[in-house]
């Protein structure tokens, strides 16, 4: 059928069966947002700013597991892309950016918002084209899609010059894709699994070790199934929250930096580590020469590169973790879940002597406090995402996360300005959800623009701005390793958050008690329309545990003792 | 990244013969602080692939993470650690032409080369030989005043 490139770009979308695009049109990209115009087989949502229609679509991509698709247009408009597509490599996101260029003959000439796309984004994405003929741009859109989605997901870009979009060729979409080069491994290796098999048998203090390529290959069901056959505890990373369920008994919490001391110290006394879509990021290991001194490590990757990269492994197994779970669990039919049953007492009485906890307060609020009031108030049926920073940590150490995609933030690049337009993502996935963004009064600001698309569209997004008047995390380290030089961390001049969200079109709700959280927030879900929930927490409050940058996971700086009554000691 | 223990390694990379592939085999090394020693690059005759030869420096958890990184690369085919390997490489040197240019031209002979061009001004000699023994011909080569040297960078072959 004969149709022209940006035709081309908008029935691509549409067959491969992408419903919401994100963007922001400029020049280059005209003649696809004409297209745009005149079809209805996707809708468009239009951000105000080109990364934060990166991070809604990737917002979109992690909530449902689908590509998440943003268009921009050439120069800046693909510039401020950048983040959101360094984001999305950072966390293995599924996602295909479309951008516009310069024509082909203005290539290389410095033309008027020309920039070398490929260039700038080639270590931050995947993989990437620039398109040179319309004869190749079905093809390249198919492999766009494939690559996006197939083996480690990652975002890719399809940068098009303005003179293709125009040209009138045939539209013959390829059904499949053939790129010789790239087969990735699914399959793991039947051997190697076996003798995983056997290792887990022989260990008597195994660990499970559970990273976001579980969320990304969707074997949660599959790891809680190995977890409740074999009663091996489980640990989660970030990435990976939700994916045991937050009742689960054999689940100890996070690890890491911010991690909780059994966690920890499982990981620190552990004799066989079982990683499962985990990449030993530095800020879970901590001290590499102490991380899981005395264990054997089973690795399962479907990224070969992540195996041994810092690390020595014993097992290395490469595959998917869904393929590698279905042969590995019947292998463990023999396995007495008996077995590990002075290893989960220990863990357990670690959990005892240092639990997850915090200091409450009747005079402040406290940010941990609203996480699990959030939790007890919209809990299991709410998407949560968040920015970066204290708040962060803090919905990790303490929502009651139950299911995998429901916890969604910038992991692997610590990105500040990603929850909101993310949280308009999830929620154009699913308006049937409540979609809150727990957020800091330093990170809201860098995408708080997105305040009017979410009014315009009405995707009515709540953001739970812990307020702490500081730039928190920093702030924490300058506390603790700078001797308390609040050096430009100190954000006590802040706008008027209520009137700024009423601005723009949405609503705003201003907490200082307990009592005033509890009726804001039932009063957003009610109004159903986007609003800030400003909310005045204690200014000076810690994440912890904490693990200093570069030390060793056991020494961990831990919160003050709660004695049971629950006064701090 | 690079270590006392660095050993000098030579990898072949064939890859699919698509615009800015070069760039994004160069930008791996350079993004990841990875060492470029020599590299060369030319199409296989009757092929829609390249071969790039690429000389490096690294221990071996270096080197595993080179190759892994390279295989990431969606236009990477196959990517070859030389063990046993048939390794030249070319030189040209330029020398006045006042030098004694019988010594030259058997100079060059030794290392499988010789004098294959006359100025009015210079003489330019070629060796195409291992890269050791390139290395011993460029610094023999040395007495003769020498006043220009290119090298053309490893090719190898798998034995």
């Amino acid at each position: 059928m004969q149709m022209s490139g940006a035709q081309m770009v908008c029935e691509a979308i549409i067959a491969e069966g992408i419903k919401t695009v994100f963007g922001y049109p400029g020049g280059a990209i005209m003649h696809v947002y004409d297209e745009i115009y005149k079809q209805d087989g996707f809708e468009h949502i239009l951000t105000r700013h080109e990364q934060a229609a990166v991070h809604a679509a990737d917002g979109y991509a992690r909530a449902t597991g689908e590509v998440g698709v943003a268009m921009v247009t050439s120069g800046p408009g693909f510039t401020n892309a950048v983040t959101g597509l360094a984001t999305a490599y950072m966390d293995s996101i599924p996602m295909v950016v479309i951008s516009g260029q310069v024509p082909l003959s203005l290539i290389g000439t410095d033309g008027f918002q020309e920039i070398d796309a490929v260039g700038i984004s080639r270590p931050c994405t995947k993989h990437n084209f620039l398109v040179r003929s319309l004869e190749e741009l079905p093809r390249i859109l198919k492999e766009a899609f494939y690559l996006a989605r197939s083996g480690r997901p990652g975002p890719i870009l399809v940068d098009i010059p303005k003179d293709i979009t125009v040209e009138v060729g045939e539209f013959d979409y390829p059904e499949s894709v053939n790129i010789p080069s790239y087969k990735p491994t699914y399959k793991g290796n039947a051997r190697q699994i076996e003798k995983a098999v056997d290792a887990i048998k022989k260990a008597k203090k195994p660990l499970l070790y559970i990273g976001g390529g579980v969320v990304l290959s969707n074997a949660y069901e599959l790891v809680r199934q190995l977890a409740e056959k074999t009663q091996i505890p489980v640990v989660e990373t970030l990435m990976a929250r939700g994916v045991m369920g937050a009742k689960n008994p054999l689940l100890l919490g996070m690890l890491g930096m911010h991690g909780n001391y059994a966690s920890n110290m499982a990981m620190s006394e552990t004799d066989l580590v079982i990683s499962l879509g985990a990449r030993f990021d530095d800020r879970v290991t901590g001290k590499l020469s102490e991380f899981a001194k005395y264990a054997d490590i089973i690795h399962v990757d479907i990224d070969p590169a992540n195996i041994a990269k810092l690390v020595d492994v014993d097992y290395p197994i490469v595959g998917d973790v869904t393929q590698v779970l279905e042969k590995m669990i019947p292998l463990l039919d023999g396995v007495n879940p008996d077995r590990y049953q002075a290893w989960r007492e220990i863990l357990k009485r670690y959990d005892e002597l240092h639990p997850q906890a915090y200091v409450d307060s009747d005079e402040v609020i406290k940010p941990q406090w609203v996480i699990e009031r959030l939790g007890e108030l919209v809990g299991e049926d709410a998407i949560i995402t968040s920015d970066v920073g204290q708040h962060q940590m803090w919905a990790a150490q303490h929502y009651p996360f139950d299911r995998p995609r429901q916890w969604i933030n910038s992991g692997g690049l610590g990105t500040m300005g990603f929850g909101f337009p993310a949280a308009i993502g999830a929620k154009k996935a699913y308006p049937e959800k409540t979609v809150i963004n727990i957020t800091g009064d330093g990170s809201i600001l860098m995408n708080m623009q997105e305040l009017v698309t979410a009014a315009e569209y009405k995707i009515p997004v709540i953001n739970v701005i812990l307020n702490n008047h500081f730039l928190g995390m920093v702030r924490q380290w300058q506390t603790f390793f700078y001797e308390k030089r609040y050096s430009e961390t100190d954000l006590t001049f802040q706008p008027n958050w209520k009137a700024l969200a009423e601005a723009c079109g949405g609503i705003g709700y201003d907490v200082t008690t307990k009592e005033e959280f509890d009726a804001a927030l039932e009063d957003a879900i009610k109004q159903d329309k986007v609003c800030f929930m400003n909310v005045a927490v204690n200014r000076f409050e810690n994440v912890l545990p904490m693990v200093p940058a570069g030390g060793a996971l056991f020494n961990m700086m831990l919160p003050p003792k709660i004695e049971k009554d629950g006064e701090e000691k | 990244m690079a270590k006392s223990t660095d050993e000098r390694r030579v990898i072949s990379v064939v890859v699919m013969n698509e615009s800015s592939v070069l760039a994004r085999v160069t930008a791996l090394f350079a993004g990841r602080g990875y060492n470029i020693e020599s590299l060369t690059v030319a199409p296989i005759p009757e092929s829609d692939m390249s071969h790039i030869t690429i000389e490096t420096k690294g221990n071996a958890k270096v080197m595993e993470q080179i190759t892994k990184q390279l295989h990431k690369l969606i236009p990477v085919y196959k990517v070859i650690e030389h063990e046993e390997m048939v390794e030249k490489e070319m030189v040209l040197i330029k020398f006045p032409i006042a030098e004694n240019l019988s010594d030259i031209a058997a100079l060059a002979a030794a290392y499988n080369g010789g004098i294959v061009n006359v100025g009015k001004e210079m003489v330019v000699a070629q060796v195409a030989d291992e890269p050791k023994r390139v290395k011993h011909f460029i610094e023999a080569a040395q007495r003769y005043n020498p006043c220009e040297i290119v090298r053309g960078g490893v090719v190898a072959i798998e034995r």
